[in-house]
């Protein structure tokens, strides 16, 4: 019960954020809202299921471009784009989960890493039609959803925030039902979990199904919203980002990948106020927290005194 | 009161009277920024690089009084970019200070508010959305990759704010980006291509091979250049693909066909002094002509140790790097040197191309007086346009629009302009050098003809 | 060039590839091994390395007026352990404070990285800067060709090697012989191994294990760092320079098989050289395409990597 009214509150309180906050900082908080998307789908193949995957970035590009192609080469509305980037993430997340969940730990890790590198390379082979690391524009005529236009401050703020509700709810609800405890379960002794009788490989392949469809939903977001695909968005910096987002907030919590990016963001912005050298401040900043905070903002807050912390 | 907590207080949302402007209701108060104005001309908290002593403090100009012209320059402070950045950074400050010392744009400072970008398309588009809503610049400027060009572009239209790129891409002219983007100072990567093949295929040589880096730069060089090359009767032999991250070039060499007339190489990064040396090492004594262009060596010292090899090969130059004493070029265009002398005093850089505090630190000097160029531009813009404040933005690009032929100057020391305004692209004289005894010696400059290609966009038609 | 001096002159090239890959990749591997922690800033201890030699040779021929082989021999003799230090003070602040915990590591050599690299672009600088080898002469390779009917020596246009990269293969392997004297027959060595069998054991039997785990840790470092002097004679200075290493070290230490020195030699070998000649056949970004799936589908099936051991860890 506490649970759902901090996840209706924390929702509440981002409405509420656009109508108290200047521009500069919804406009922030859009693209933060997004990236939050991502870090969540990141959050439960990492922080519930416990794998430590280094190769997230390909499923965020394949919403990216999968959506970012569609209208580009194809013509497609917002809408259909849409769809096909979920679908295409839900497959490149179905092959690719499984053939890594063939390996473990360490192992697990380089293959995600070298199916992320593969995926970036190959955006970059196929330069003729996505212009490779330079990118290309989506056109602002074509992100337009349900009539709204998405380049308009107010609708993108809240096509953002809808996204991230719809999310943020169904994962909090996936979370808590059985499947999600489940991983939980594997997470902390796969070995038993398997004894009493649960499917491990195929219940971690569907963590990764979900994973990846809601990365590459927020990859399909972020270039509808903000018009631009690029393969930076493929490189390996994109799968440490998430990673690093759900660690700082607090990894297997609801609310940790949103508390995360939006740190992490603040963090590099307000550094860079201070000094060129802002990198600096950013890097001491999270040994920092890793040595005060190691569980993450969150995890630490439900350690030290708010347990029911979903 | 802390200037960035005032800025956070201040909402400030474009006129209504300005076309096509975002209305958020409720939210709308039109503030006076004069208050800010005398708080923003000291940059009093140093934050984001705000080049204090610029905003009309500077000796004796009279706009003290008057609320500044707020530039966001878009910098590659980080990243695979910083070597750039720190020498537009260079550029800009001495281009502005000339700009303050003259008396400013309409009687106004003007005033650098610098972000760093990371080198990065994200952070390049919170950087812009940063100049409009935190720090209300008039105009943002200032950007070198292509990539985080492409990555701003959609946000500096969606936010109304004129974006002056100083990219060399071609993304500008190829009508992909927004009438609010516009590369008024520096010519594209389309145009210097194509104006190198005359001479290429009438002194070097017709057959070409040509070795780039596999990356949209790269790409853009190899089509370009074929079609240019085949059109004066030559032929692109082998096209060698090397990837931007390489370290080792020695394995691509051996593709070269053996009757290649004239090796063609562009690439960047850090591992360039590598390709260089190993080029060498693997031809030996026995090369053909070589052309590169000089973005492989912006920043490094052409005599350095391990580059004795590019002795007698050509390269293409934006500016030419070393000063050049008598006449340059082709078509009459008269001395080079005509105001690079006083340029390169105002930016801190000696005859050879290198800071006048450290002989080691090598200039870009072939892209970084895009931003001079650039920043004068929008002085003449402003002024053309009586331009008063962001409510006037759109009268600013329509005035830069109309300009056409910008002749050689000391605004412009690069050489005369010939700007497309449907294009938002400038065209200008490019130059080849040969590199003899360590320098680099001007041998060739193109007319402006030679670099013009057909139109492929038409901003003007589009709506603010 | 025909395909066969173009093949010969890709492995070589591939070799010296291979062998800075493979001192570098052994640092990560005794750290990876011993310590278990995953080091994201196993690459700046790179670059620190290629970077303190640019100042170290630049220095002494600035005050000193020192030649380049001096400053090499100085480089390689000073900026491993430098680095090393480096590293050591990082495991003490840092590493040992957080008990060696594997994601908060992460997230501390994340921030290493950011405070390294951006000390490194403050002092260094942005640009590339090159350093000097110690000596360079161009060697034309022969190779058999048939003229008139019967076989003889001739010299293929553009096949050759210089004298200082066939110096950087030879000193790897004295180097990484001399790791394994070390590890094999030394007193040191077995402490070492015995921590990484298994560090309660080792504990118990009275073996400082903090201090061996700051040995390892500036061990490590030191190696990158050497591999690094090495080949920035080749290369450049770039203060980003050790992106690269730092993703090829985790995939040849990961394929070798943890816990396997050797094994992580092997396979920087086999990456260092399949890179080399699967671009002399396919275009060079398809060529890393290829080559990244291949180590993906070598862990898919054989996921201990190489020389692991079967059990997972």
């Amino acid at each position: 019960m506490k649970a759902w009214l901090l996840h209706l509150g924390v929702l509440a309180l981002l409405v509420l954020a656009w109508f108290v906050l200047p521009p500069y900082h919804t406009g922030n908080l859009a693209r933060i809202l997004v990236l939050a998307v991502y870090a969540q789908g990141f959050n439960l193949v990492f922080g519930y299921a416990g794998l430590l995957s280094l190769g997230h970035a390909l499923f965020f590009a394949a919403g990216l471009y999968g959506l970012g192609l569609s209208i580009q080469q194809f013509g497609l509305p917002a809408l259909p784009a849409i769809g096909v980037a979920l679908f295409f993430s839900a497959a490149v997340a179905a092959v690719t989960g499984y053939l890594a969940l063939r390996t473990r730990g360490v192992a697990f890790m380089i293959v995600t890493l070298m199916f992320a590198q593969t995926g970036y390379l190959v955006v970059l082979y196929a330069g003729t039609w996505t212009r490779g690391d330079e990118g290309f524009v989506i056109a602002r005529a074509a992100r337009t959803l349900f009539g709204l236009d998405l380049a308009d401050e107010r609708i993108r703020y809240f096509a953002a925030l809808t996204l991230f509700a719809i999310v943020f709810l169904s994962l909090a609800a996936l979370v808590s039902s059985g499947f999600g405890r489940s991983l939980v379960a594997i997470r902390e002794n796969e070995e038993r979990a398997r004894l009493l009788g649960y499917d491990v490989q195929r219940i971690k392949w569907r963590a990764i199904i979900v994973s990846g469809v809601v990365s590459g939903a927020a990859g399909a977001a972020y270039a509808l919203l903000f018009g631009y695909a690029g393969a930076t968005f493929a490189s390996v910096q994109y799968s440490i980002l998430p990673l690093l987002w759900v660690l700082l907030g607090g990894p297997g919590t609801t609310i940790g990948p949103l508390i995360g990016t939006v740190f992490m963001f603040y963090l590099v912005d307000f550094a860079s106020e201070i000094t060129d050298a802002y990198l600096l401040l950013v890097g001491l900043a999270l040994i920092a927290l890793t040595l005060f905070l190691p569980r993450g903002i969150a995890g630490e807050l439900r350690r030290r005194g708010l347990t029911w912390l979903p | 009161m802390s200037r960035r907590l005032r800025s956070s207080l201040m909402r400030t949302a474009p006129d209504s009277a300005a076309p096509g402007s975002t209305v958020q209701p409720g939210r709308r108060r039109t503030l006076k920024t004069l208050a800010a104005g005398a708080l923003g001309g000291t940059g009093a908290l140093g934050g984001a690089g705000t080049l204090a002593g610029l905003a009309g403090l500077s000796g004796h100009v009279q706009a003290q009084s008057a609320e500044p012209i707020r530039i966001g320059f878009q910098v590659h402070r980080t990243g695979i970019g910083a070597a750039y950045g720190r020498w537009y950074d260079r550029t800009t400050t001495a281009a502005v200070a000339r700009i303050n010392e003259a008396g400013g744009i309409n009687g106004r400072p003007v005033e650098i508010v610098a972000e760093d970008d990371g080198t990065d398309p994200k952070r390049g588009a919170e950087v812009i959305e940063k100049f409009v809503q935190k720090h209300e610049c008039d105009i943002a400027f200032g950007t070198l990759f292509s990539h985080v060009v492409i990555g701003s572009a959609p946000r500096a239209g969606e936010l109304k704010i004129p974006y002056f790129v100083v990219s060399e891409g071609h993304h500008v002219a190829s009508g992909m980006l927004n009438r609010y983007t516009l590369q008024p100072g520096i010519t594209d990567v389309r145009s210097q291509v194509q104006a190198m093949a005359p001479y290429v295929a009438e002194n070097l040589g017709k057959k070409v091979t040509m070795l780039y880096a596999d990356f949209a730069f790269g790409h853009d060089h190899r089509d370009y250049f074929s079609q240019a090359i085949t059109d004066q009767g030559g032929e692109v032999i082998a096209k060698i693909a090397i990837p931007p991250t390489e370290t080792s070039f020695t394995k691509y060499f051996p593709k070269i066909p053996r009757d290649t007339e004239v090796i063609y190489h562009v690439m960047v990064g850090p591992s360039v002094l590598t390709f260089v040396k190993e080029m060498g090492e693997f031809f030996g004594p026995s090369a053909p002509p070589i052309f590169g262009f000089i973005d492989s060596l912006e920043a490094v010292d052409i005599a350095s140790p391990g580059l004795e090899f590019l002795e007698d090969t050509y390269f293409w130059e934006g500016f030419p790097r070393y000063a050049q004493v008598g006449e340059g070029g082709q078509d009459g265009e008269g001395n080079v040197n005509e105001f690079d002398a006083d340029y390169r005093r105002a930016v801190g850089v000696d005859d050879n191309g290198a800071s006048v505090t450290d002989a080691k630190d090598v200039s870009t000097y072939a892209h970084m007086f895009g931003c001079w160029e650039t920043l004068n531009v929008v002085k003449a813009g402003m002024e053309a346009a009586g331009y008063r404040g962001p409510e006037d933005r759109a009268k600013l690009i329509e005035a830069v629009e109309a300009m056409s032929d910008m002749p050689h100057s000391a605004d412009h020391p690069q050489g005369a302009k010939r700007f497309n305004g449907k294009t938002h692209q400038t065209f200008g004289h490019q130059h080849i050098s040969k590199v003899t005894d360590g320098r680099l010696d001007l041998v060739h400059t193109t007319s402006i003809e030679d670099t013009l290609y057909p139109d492929e966009v038409d901003y003007t038609t589009r709506s603010f | 060039m025909e395909f066969g001096p173009h093949l010969v002159l890709a492995l070589l090239e591939g070799s010296i590839t291979a062998a800075v890959l493979a001192l570098t990749a052994a640092g990560l591997a005794l750290v990876f091994g011993i310590l278990r922690v995953v080091n994201v800033a196993h690459g700046e201890f790179f670059m620190l390395g290629a970077v303190l030699a640019w100042f170290i040779s630049t220095t002494l021929a600035e005050a000193f007026g020192a030649g380049p082989a001096i400053g090499f021999v100085a480089a390689l003799l000073l900026a491993p352990p430098a680095t090393a230090l480096v590293a050591i003070a990082a495991d003490r602040l840092v590493l040992r404070r957080i008990g060696y915990d594997p994601e908060r590591t992460i997230v501390a050599t994340i921030g290493l990285l950011y405070v390294l690299q951006q000390a490194t672009l403050m002092s260094f600088g942005p640009e590339a800067r090159p350093v000097e080898p110690p000596f360079n002469t161009r060697i034309a390779l022969p190779w058999p060709e048939r003229v008139d009917g019967s076989w003889a020596l001739g010299w293929p246009w553009g096949f050759g090697t210089t004298s200082y990269k066939l110096f950087v293969i030879v000193a790897a392997v004295a180097v990484l012989v001399g790791l394994w004297l070390l590890l094999r027959h030394t007193r040191l060595g077995l402490i070492m191994r015995a921590t990484e069998q298994d560090r309660d054991m080792a504990r118990a039997f009275g073996i400082p294990v903090t201090r061996v785990y700051a040995l390892v840790f500036g061990l490590g470092a030191a190696l990158a760092a050497l591999g690094a002097v090495l080949v920035v004679p080749i290369q450049q200075a770039h203060y980003l320079m050790g992106g690269d290493p730092l993703l090829l070290s985790f995939i040849v230490v990961i394929i070798g098989g943890l816990g396997s020195v050797g094994g992580t030699v092997v396979a920087a070998v086999l990456i260092g050289l399949t890179d080399g000649v699967v671009s002399v056949f396919f275009s060079a970004t398809l060529a890393k395409i290829i080559a990244t799936l291949l180590v993906a589908m070598v862990l898919v099936f054989r996921p201990q990597g190489l020389f692991g051991k079967a059990s997972a860890r």
